[in-house]
């Protein structure tokens, strides 16, 4: 070093940046009409925007009829669940915001995000005049949970605690939702709506995660008998569309497993759309597997690794780190895929919205019902993108 | 030196135990369940022969055919013409969700504030809400809700809209047709001929030589041969109305709502996507390529078309492909909204004969032959823009 930086700066003249000039017309004029056909641009657009917006406006505040909606809510979101045993559903969905409170509190970032973004959903469901009180009161209370949570995760030392809990959750939910003779029983047959659109994605995704890592492995196998069983089941998966595969799960599973297994259609529902995932999860893990250098298979090799060892302790730790953002959005896809089962006749939140729809007293109303369930998946589905984008930005997998 | 090691655990052996394994594990599970599935087909009373195929079908099909169909039909014609009916979904979906997404991922670039912010608030919306929800909203909110046909809603006289459909203009072949067509063919090939001399001579004497005018004047030089020959217009323009008996429309195209809401919710969903491809891919090109060509002093047009864009083709057409194969097997979806492809043809066919194996199999296999030739389509083009590395 030697030269001090003191003395370089005292002796040259240091030009200033130029000083942006940030007034709005100087915006105006940069961002909307910076040339002849940028001004043309603007000026047709910002027309048609306006009538656009005058026209759906008018229509969202006037003229739609949203009793259509809030009359029906429950059986939108729960289904034809009983109505004694609500108070199982907002447990789950307590215990759920308990989690979240802790994992924002314990990671920030993203996990704060999500935390926020389910806060506000409670919240929501605060605020809206027509939902029953009971609700008001489990929300409320999941409300709470999630605020203590935040401040306890910062504090206490629960990390493992909170990733354990993670994974108990979803047999707990299972379990809570069906009883399994503990509880009173409710049969798969009554759970629906946007409930049994959370379950089938969340299975689906759960169940096909496994399935997928091994087919993504055994397509990279050096075995030729493993390598093209793989092959060609996942890109036959990939060649034909998933209504075919849930036709296959709802007509064709039955008379596979024969007499005696008896299996219902949303479990039906669950298989096809686990087989169909899969596929597509193990290619985007096979792209993770992919980026692995070679180095770490031969450094591993030479510390004595087996291959099983290799495979699950330095492999796949990495290659999965690199698909985090594909699951996320290969579940994004999952998620929305779970209305084709409104197709084979069972009653997801879709399938509720058209049953709704043919009642005789609120003929008509198509538009709000359809529109309400398209807002539900958007508000979801908007959050897990960003999420995806967010956490290929933190993991610096674009940049690679 | 003695190998203490077990023959099961040498080089030569592992594999090819652990795939024997495989294949008999793989063998019992398949026998087990085609086992059960043909006792069980037994049990019910149904063959597994593709014999069906021939009986009449006995069912009609409404408005979309693009093949002659009446109840009279075999089965099999029935099947033909959905598969015809998914193609023509799929094909002209993917035909106008490449122009809106390319303009789409074009504007997401503009430096004008609101025709980016426009087009990605689009973008968001149609991407992140099910396809299958986009579709029942245009059929069922929609396109139903539209006026009976008798007061149908008329825009200036020649689109009829109503909820039976919408009928707009229609060409009409005539005589004069073929011989337009033939000469628009030569005009066609005769102006890309003098568009490339032109280039030439062009390029050789560094003086504007004006091929595109050149190719655009020679074209509309040519167009005078076919008017002189036939003194008449390529084709006959038929207007639509109703019918006296206001039950149905004459003349003109009548666009099926089913048909309609199908083909718009393909086409805005699958734009989206496109949308995101074609902002990737123009953001994929490096830097230094746009640098080094206003350097050269290239106009930004001259830019775009021969350094951006030929550049970005190549990062654009693998995930392309994909969302084009996605495009036509989500067509198979327009069978919630009772447009008559194969999935719906098909499943018409399996709750009226009970041939659920036969049935889904045709499926299947039309599927995976539209997916395997479109995608080997995709290839060859995809190879022929390659970059040619070493």
């Amino acid at each position: 070093m030697g030269v001090n930086q003191a003395d370089i700066m005292k002796e040259t003249t240091v030009l200033q940046a130029p000083k942006k000039n940030r007034t709005v017309q100087k915006w105006l004029k940069d961002n909307m009409f910076s040339s002849w056909l940028n001004t043309f641009f603007t000026i047709a657009l910002t027309i048609l925007l306006f009538f656009l917006f005058k026209v759906i406006l008018s229509w969202v505040l006037f003229s739609a009829d949203w009793t259509v909606v809030s009359v029906h809510l429950k059986l939108l979101l729960a289904g034809q669940y009983p109505n004694a045993e609500l108070w199982r559903v907002f447990l789950c969905i307590f215990l759920l915001s308990l989690l979240t409170g802790f994992s924002s509190g314990i990671w920030n970032g993203t996990m704060t995000q999500l935390g926020l973004f389910f806060a506000g959903l409670l919240a929501l469901c605060l605020a809206l005049p027509f939902v029953s009180v009971e609700a008001k009161i489990w929300n409320a209370a999941s409300l709470l949970v999630l605020v203590c949570g935040y401040f306890g995760g910062k504090k206490l030392p629960l990390k493992k605690t909170v990733l354990f809990s993670w994974l108990m959750l979803f047999p707990v939910t299972i379990f809570l939702l069906s009883g399994f003779g503990i509880l009173p029983k409710v049969g798969t047959n009554l759970w629906g709506g946007f409930l049994l659109t959370l379950l089938l994605a969340v299975v689906a995704i759960v169940a096909s995660f496994p399935l997928g890592v091994l087919l993504a492995l055994g397509r990279r196998s050096r075995l030729p008998a493993i390598k093209y069983f793989c092959v060609c089941y996942i890109e036959f998966i990939r060649g034909i569309p998933l209504i075919t595969i849930l036709y296959v799960a709802q007509l064709m599973v039955p008379l596979f497993l024969g007499q005696g297994i008896e299996l219902n259609n949303a479990v039906r529902a669950m298989i096809g759309m686990t087989l169909f995932s899969a596929a597509y999860l193990a290619e985007n893990v096979r792209g993770g597997l992919q980026s692995i250098p070679s180095g770490q298979y031969e450094a591993s090799h030479a510390l004595g690794f087996s291959t099983p060892l290799m495979t699950f302790f330095i492999i796949l730790p990495q290659a999965l780190r690199a698909v985090i953002p594909a699951m996320v959005g290969q579940f994004i896809a999952i998620f929305k895929d779970t209305t084709l089962v409104t197709i084979v006749g069972i009653i997801d939140i879709l399938g509720m919205a058209q049953n709704v729809a043919k009642n005789p007293t609120f003929l008509g109303k198509e538009m709000e019902l359809f529109l309400f369930v398209a807002a539900v998946f958007f508000v979801f589905c908007s959050m897990l993108s960003y999420v995806s984008r967010r956490l290929e930005r933190s993991l610096g997998v674009g940049e690679r | 030196m003695n190998n203490t090691a077990p023959f099961w655990r040498s080089r030569r052996f592992k594999p090819v135990l652990l795939q024997l394994l495989f294949v008999v594990i793989a063998g019992i599970c398949l026998f087990y369940f085609i086992n059960n599935a043909l006792t069980g087909l037994k049990r019910l009373g149904l063959p597994l022969d593709f014999g069906f195929l021939q009986s009449t079908a006995s069912f009609d099909i409404s408005g979309d055919k693009l093949i002659d169909y009446s109840a009279t039909d075999p089965y099999s014609r029935a099947i033909l013409v959905g598969l015809f009916n998914t193609l023509r979904v799929a094909v002209l979906g993917i035909m106008f969700a490449t122009i809106l997404g390319v303009i789409l991922g074009i504007a997401r670039l503009s430096n004008n504030w609101l025709v980016r912010n426009t087009s990605k608030v689009f973008v968001e919306i149609f991407r992140n809400t099910p396809l299958l929800v986009q579709m029942i909203i245009w059929f069922s909110a929609v396109f139903l809700m539209l006026p009976l046909i008798e007061n149908s809603y008329v825009f200036a006289g020649t689109v009829f809209f109503s909820n039976r459909g919408i009928a707009i203009p229609w060409f009409q072949t005539t005589s004069a047709t073929w011989i337009w067509l033939v000469c628009v063919a030569t005009a066609i090939l005769l102006a890309i001929t003098v568009w490339k001399w032109r280039l030439k001579l062009q390029t050789e004497t560094g003086k504007r030589k004006y091929p595109s005018l050149w190719a655009v004047g020679v074209t509309a030089a040519a167009m005078i041969v076919p008017l002189l020959l036939t003194s008449a217009g390529p084709f006959h323009v038929t207007m639509p109305e109703v019918n006296p008996n206001g039950r149905s429309f004459a003349g003109g195209f009548v666009i099926s709502p089913s048909f309609a809401s199908v083909l718009i919710a393909l086409v805005m969903y699958t734009s989206a996507f496109i949308a995101e491809i074609v902002r990737a891919g123009i953001m994929g090109v490096s830097k230094g390529q746009l640098e080094a060509a206003q350097a050269l002093g290239l106009k930004s047009s001259t830019t775009l078309r021969l350094v951006v864009f030929p550049q970005a083709f190549r990062i654009i057409i693998p995930p392309l492909t994909s969302q084009y194969l996605n495009l036509t097997k989500n067509s198979s979806l327009a069978v919630a909204v009772g447009y008559p492809e194969i999935v719906h043809v098909g499943n018409t066919i399996l709750n009226q004969s009970g041939r659920a194996i036969q049935m889904i199999t045709i499926m299947i296999i039309c599927y995976l032959t539209v997916s395997l030739l479109t995608s080997l389509f995709m290839n060859i083009f995809n190879k022929y823009t390659q970059l040619a590395e070493r």
